[in-house]
Parts: structure tokens; C-alpha cells; sequence
């Protein structure tokens, strides 16, 4: 799909199939024995049953009318309606990091727009009030000022890199408010909930986990036996434990241990997560690092480096580059998988889903509501795997296919 | 040579060094005076790389001493750091780093290791820059330079430490033959500058031009020293001899 920079054709210049060929193309291809011949029209014949009954069933059965009579809960649970705009700030500052992300890294423009301007179009057809349909409007501008601000920067993505990172705190900062304030009350965690809740969880066990993992990935290579069989050791027992087990485990052993704490049931979620994450995160880096070459370290060590500058300043940066798209790759399975967080309770998107379902007005539209769930996370998914496969090539570091 | 102690700026004496079982160097004993040019060449695997490479501790010996203006060499890391702070290196395959862009990479050293300001350090780099010939490519990322400016960008990086010694480790080996005399120009004129210079290397014109003496190193151990002229016309060993016989037939 993608156009590479140089090198590749683009899919342009394939041969096209004029419609004389088209036939030849089917005989040889599809109808060149009778057992092929077969094979092709059975697979026809399931592949219009299963489109024309989905068809049939959305268009005509479904009630689709379950999904905006709940969609502000499904998006932000039940975050207080007066204080939406902080959620809608925290999206904007994500809306311009993405285009300026985009930007740094060569994006097109026809590429950015094509996946800004159907989001820009759903808001129009969808029966959305004004005044989401403006603020959407606005992160559709704010993407395409980041991109056009940064279009081609690409020495800046180290700071970009950086904002991305400090853009977690920040957005925690507008959930949380102050307490006391009156302009950014306090909002508790227990009123975090659907695609909102979602994502902060796959935020945080992302940003939580790189230091983290780090950490643990130093520690594995260290030549101090105590540090390094410690690391070793929490990696592959964390690697070896289910996520559900994890999450139990932060849900019913952080109060056992830390009683006077009182810590609320999402923070022992972020803190499950964490860990989780961490030891994958861990085995991620301990791949980059072992990616740089021996010269490296000795060119380092030639000028007189330390060790930990060594690592700072030459080491570290090459190897979390390359680990770049599995970093990504990481974080779109764990926003997958904070679904499993409505077992222990938690109203993110799944939860929500389950909750409305669980409602008698809309009974029976168990279908329609987790369609729907399913949609939002496959879009988020599919978006950030696209991304990532450009952010990849730009620094260079798959070669163009 | 061999006047007083503070005139030997390296002191090599009896040094071993093991890779397992395998016996590389086998008591080299060897002093170089401050300023002297040394070219080091011998057969493949004769222990070339080993031995300089234990001059600033990327290999560590384990019988012998090492003396490098006048600290010895040990498990001291405070040692080891300040020899390295005077001593540049400069290999085969270059080893810049592809993350920093050839300015980045030549003030690196000078700001985190020499603690000089931003500014200075940058200032030194395009003097040196300028001195090996690419003044130009300061803003490129060294993946987008010639073999030829990658190692000429390598030399300025050492020399941004301002160090007493330079040691090559066959700094040419890596380049197309048409990029080869770009960098042994540089060498040249750095040789003129009075630093002490350790080259490893089978540019036997460079060694001839530039070297005060030539050792020559096989299977672990230093076969003959001499001042090229002698070392080229009237080698005294069989191995020197077939050596001779066969770079200078290539
Ligand atoms: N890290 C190592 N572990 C084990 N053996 C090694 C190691 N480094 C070098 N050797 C061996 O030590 C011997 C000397 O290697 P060295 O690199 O010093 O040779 P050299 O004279 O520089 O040769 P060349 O001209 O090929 O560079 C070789 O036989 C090599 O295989
Ligand atoms: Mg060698």
C-alpha cells in the first residue's frame, strides 16, 4: 500500500487489468481446473451469504439507535458533563502531536488528510451535537497545523519523541485536576470510564513501563550477579503470568500490603498493567541494546567515556530507536488488552459496553453494542500499526519493500 | 631512544595477553619517545590489533607492564579514564556514531568528557573540520558521507580531545582504493604537528615517508624494529622478508 520515498514502485504503475485480460486473468487463474472451478464458486457462494446476511442484519435488524443514546458514556463513562473540555484538551494536545509527528516524519499530506478527513466526515453524518462536531473540527485543524508546522523537521523528532512522553503526565494532570479548584475540580478515577479510561490505562502502562523496562533491561546485562539475576528473574516470572492473574493480583494484593494507602481501583489497574508491560518492554530494549554493534562502545570508551555516559549518550539512543515500532507494536496489544480490566470492575470501553448491555431497555442488543466496541478498538489498532509502519521507514529503519 | 623516563611517552615491557587458551601477545617489550611515528605491520592475526588495543585498555593484558605518560595501566578506572582522555583511537571501521550528526559527534567527547563549553567545543570541531578537509558536511549524519569523510570525520573526533597520542588501527583497510589517499593525506599532515603516532597499517608508502621506525609484528611477538630505510632495504629476518616480498608484489 504504503509508497516508499525512493526505490519501490509505486502502485500506480502496476500493470493495470484491462477488461479483455480481466477474463484471461479469471481462466487462468480461478477457473484453470475443475477443481479450482469448484473451489472458486463455493467460496463465492459463502462469501455473498455471509455479506448479504451481515448486510441484511445491519440495514434492517440491528437497532442501532443503542449506540448514540450511550455514547457519551461508551467515550468518557461518567466523567462530569461540565468538565468534558478537559478530556477534549487532552485530545487536542494528542491531535497535535500526531501531525506533527506525521510531519517530522515525511507523511504525505494526502496521506495525513485520508485519515483525518473520514473522521471529519463520520462527525457530520453521525447525529453528534454541534458542539463535539466543533471541537472534532478543531483536532482535524490542530493535526494538520502539527503537520504543517513540522512538516519535514526531521532533526526535531528527538523533541518530538520527548513531548510525546511529557504529553502523559499532562493529560493524567487534566483528568485529575486540583483538589480544591474550582476551575479544574478534582475528578475521582471511579468516574474514569469507556474509550477515555481505555486509553489513559494504555497510556499509562506505556509510559510507566520504558523507564522501567530500561531498567530491567540494564539490570539483565549487568555484570553485578545480584542485579542481574534480580531482573532476570522478575522478567520471566511477569512473562510467564497471564495478564488476568496480574491484574487479580494488583486488585486483591496492593491493599493487603499497603493498607493506610487506599489506592483506588484504577491505580492498581495502571500498576498491574505496569508490571505487565515492563517485562515485555524489558525484553524489547535488551533486543535494541544488543543491536549496536561492539564498536560503538569502544569508540565511546576511546574518548574516555564512563560507562553510564556510554550508555546515555551513545548506547541508549540507538537502541530505543530501533525498538521504536515494537515499542508501538506494544502498545497497541496492550490497549487490546486493558479490556480485561472490566473483570476487576473498571468501566473502560468494555466495561461500559457490558454495563449497557446489562441495561433493560436495550436488552438483547448485545450484537450491536460490542460491533460497535469492536469497531473502536480495531480503528485505534489499525492507525497506530499504520503509523508506526511509516514512522519505521522514515528513520530508516526497515528498507523500503 | 631510550634517554629518560619522561622521553618514553608509552613503556611496554614483557606484556602478555591470553584470548582464552590462545596465546596473542607474547612479551612485547617495546618504548616510543614523545613525537615518535610508529608504523606497526605484520601478517593477519599476528596480534596488531591486540597490541594497541591494550594501549588504552580496550584489551586488558594480563602479564607486564604498561606505562602511558607515566601512569601505568591497571584495573584503575580513574586510571584507565585519563589515559583514554590523552590517547586517541581511530579504526578500521570508523565506529562514529550514526545517531549524532559529524558535529555532534566530534563535540561529544570535548563537552561530556573534557567538560568544555557548548559553544568552544563546537568552535574546535569545525577548526579541526577544516583541518581534514570537510568543513562542509558538519550538519550531515555521518551514514551520509564517503568511507573517505567518515574516517577523516573519525581522525577530527579523536583529535577533539586534544590528545598526546594517536593510535590507527589500519585506517585505510575499510576504504575504496580512490578514498585512501584523502585519508593518509590527512595522516601526513598530522604527523608533521609533532604528536605521537601509533599507525597500524600496510601502506608501506605512508610507512616509509612518514614512520622514524617500523615494527613488525608476527604471531605475537615484535620479529624486527628498524627506521624504514633499513627495514625495506635490508630486512633481517626470513618472516620480514617474506612478508616484504609479498605486500610490496600486491
Ligand atoms: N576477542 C577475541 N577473542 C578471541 N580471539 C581473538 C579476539 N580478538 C582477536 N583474537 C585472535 O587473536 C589473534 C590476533 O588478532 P588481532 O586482531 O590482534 O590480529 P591483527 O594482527 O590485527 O590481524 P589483522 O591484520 O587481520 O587485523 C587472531 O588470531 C584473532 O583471531
Ligand atoms: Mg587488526
Amino acid at each position: 500500500m504504503q509508497t516508499s520515498p525512493q526505490g519501490a514502485l509505486p502502485p500506480s504503475t502496476r500493470p493495470r487489468l484491462a477488461p479483455a485480460s480481466l477474463g484471461r486473468w479469471l481462466k487462468e487463474n480461478l477457473f484453470n481446473t475443475w477443481y479450482n472451478s469448484l473451489l472458486t464458486l463455493v467460496s463465492l457462494w459463502f462469501v455473498w451469504v455471509a455479506i448479504s446476511s451481515t448486510a441484511r442484519w445491519a440495514f434492517a435488524t440491528a437497532r442501532w439507535e443503542v449506540i448514540p443514546a450511550n455514547l457519551t458514556p461508551l467515550l468518557i463513562g461518567t466523567y462530569p458533563r461540565g468538565q468534558v473540555w478537559r478530556i477534549w484538551t487532552a485530545l487536542l494536545t494528542v491531535a497535535f502531536l500526531a501531525g506533527a509527528t506525521a510531519g517530522t516524519a515525511g507523511g504525505r499530506g494526502k496521506r495525513v488528510a485520508a485519515w483525518v478527513a473520514p473522521l471529519a466526515l463520520a462527525s457530520l453524518l453521525f447525529p453528534l451535537r454541534w458542539p463535539t462536531r466543533v471541537m472534532l473540527g478543531a483536532a482535524v485543524a490542530l493535526v494538520a497545523g502539527g503537520y504543517w508546522l513540522f512538516r519535514g523537521k526531521r532533526r526535531l523528532w528527538p523533541w518530538l519523541a520527548g513531548a510525546w512522553f511529557f504529553s502523559f503526565p499532562w493529560i493524567l494532570f487534566l483528568m485529575w485536576g486540583i483538589e480544591g479548584s474550582g476551575a479544574m475540580p478534582r475528578v475521582e478515577t471511579s468516574a474514569w470510564g469507556g474509550l477515555a479510561l481505555t486509553l489513559i490505562l494504555a497510556m499509562v502502562g506505556i509510559a510507566a513501563s520504558l523507564p522501567i523496562g530500561i531498567l530491567l533491561a540494564l539490570g539483565r546485562r549487568s555484570s553485578l550477579p545480584v542485579i542481574s539475576w534480580c531482573s532476570t528473574a522478575l522478567i520471566e516470572l511477569v512473562r510467564g503470568t497471564p495478564l488476568v492473574t496480574i491484574l487479580f493480583m494488583a486488585h486483591l494484593m496492593v491493599p493487603i500490603f499497603l493498607p493506610e494507602l487506599r489506592i483506588d481501583k484504577v491505580v492498581r489497574a495502571m500498576i498491574g498493567l505496569t508490571i505487565f508491560t515492563s517485562a515485555y518492554m524489558a525484553e524489547n530494549v535488551r533486543g535494541g541494546l544488543q543491536g549496536v554493534p561492539k564498536g560503538q562502545y569502544e569508540a565511546a570508551m576511546a574518548l574516555g567515556m564512563s560507562g553510564p555516559l556510554t550508555m546515555l549518550l551513545v548506547i541508549l539512543p540507538q537502541a530505543l530507536r530501533a525498538v521504536i515500532p515494537s515499542i508501538v507494536g506494544q502498545f497497541i496489544s496492550l490497549f487490546k488488552d486493558t479490556s480485561l480490566v472490566a473483570i476487576i470492575g473498571l468501566l473502560d470501553l468494555l466495561g461500559i459496553a457490558r454495563s449497557v448491555i446489562a441495561n433493560p431497555r436495550w436488552l438483547g442488543l448485545q450484537a450491536e453494542v460490542f460491533l460497535f466496541a469492536g469497531l473502536i478498538y480495531w480503528l485505534f489498532s489499525f492507525t497506530l500499526s499504520q503509523s508506526s509502519r511509516r514512522i519505521e521507514r522514515a528513520l530508516g529503519l526497515t528498507k523500503p519493500s | 631512544m631510550n634517554v629518560s623516563q619522561s622521553d618514553d611517552i608509552i613503556i611496554c615491557e614483557d606484556v602478555h595477553k591470553w584470548f582464552g587458551d590462545f596465546h596473542v601477545l607474547k612479551g612485547i617489550s617495546v618504548r616510543i619517545g614523545r613525537g615518535e611515528k610508529v608504523v606497526i605491520c605484520g601478517p593477519s592475526g599476528s596480534g596488531k590489533s591486540t597490541f594497541i588495543r591494550t594501549l588504552n585498555r580496550l584489551e586488558h593484558h594480563q602479564r607486564g607492564r604498561i606505562i602511558v605518560d607515566g601512569i601505568e595501566l591497571t584495573d584503575d578506572l580513574k586510571n584507565i579514564e585519563a589515559i583514554r582522555r590523552e590517547t586517541g583511537m581511530v579504526f578500521q571501521q570508523f565506529n562514529l556514531f550514526p545517531h549524532l550528526t559529524v558535529l555532534q559527534n566530534i563535540t561529544l567527547g570535548p563537552i561530556w568528557v573534557r567538560k568544555m563549553k557548548k559553544s568552544e567545543a563546537a568552535e574546535l570541531a569545525m577548526s579541526l573540520l577544516e583541518r581534514v578537509g570537510i568543513p562542509e558536511q558538519a550538519h550531515k549524519y555521518p551514514s551520509q558521507l564517503s568511507g573517505g569523510q567518515q574516517q577523516r570525520v573519525a581522525i577530527a573526533r579523536a583529535l577533539a580531545m586534544q590528545p598526546k597520542i594517536m593510535l590507527f588501527d589500519e585506517p585505510t583497510s575499510a576504504l575504496d582504493p580512490e578514498m585512501i589517499k584523502e585519508v593518509l593525506d590527512v595522516m601526513r599532515e598530522l604527523a608533521q604537528s609533532g604528536i605521537t603516532m601509533l599507525v597500524v597499517t600496510h601502506e608501506m608508502g605512508f610507512a616509509r615517508e612518514v614512520a622514524d621506525r617500523i615494527l613488525f609484528f608476527d604471531q605475537g611477538q615484535i620479529v624486527e624494529e628498524a627506521p624504514p630505510h633499513e627495514f625495506f632495504a635490508a630486512p633481517k629476518h626470513e618472516r620480514t622478508k617474506l612478508f616484504l616480498s609479498q605486500i610490496l608484489h600486491h
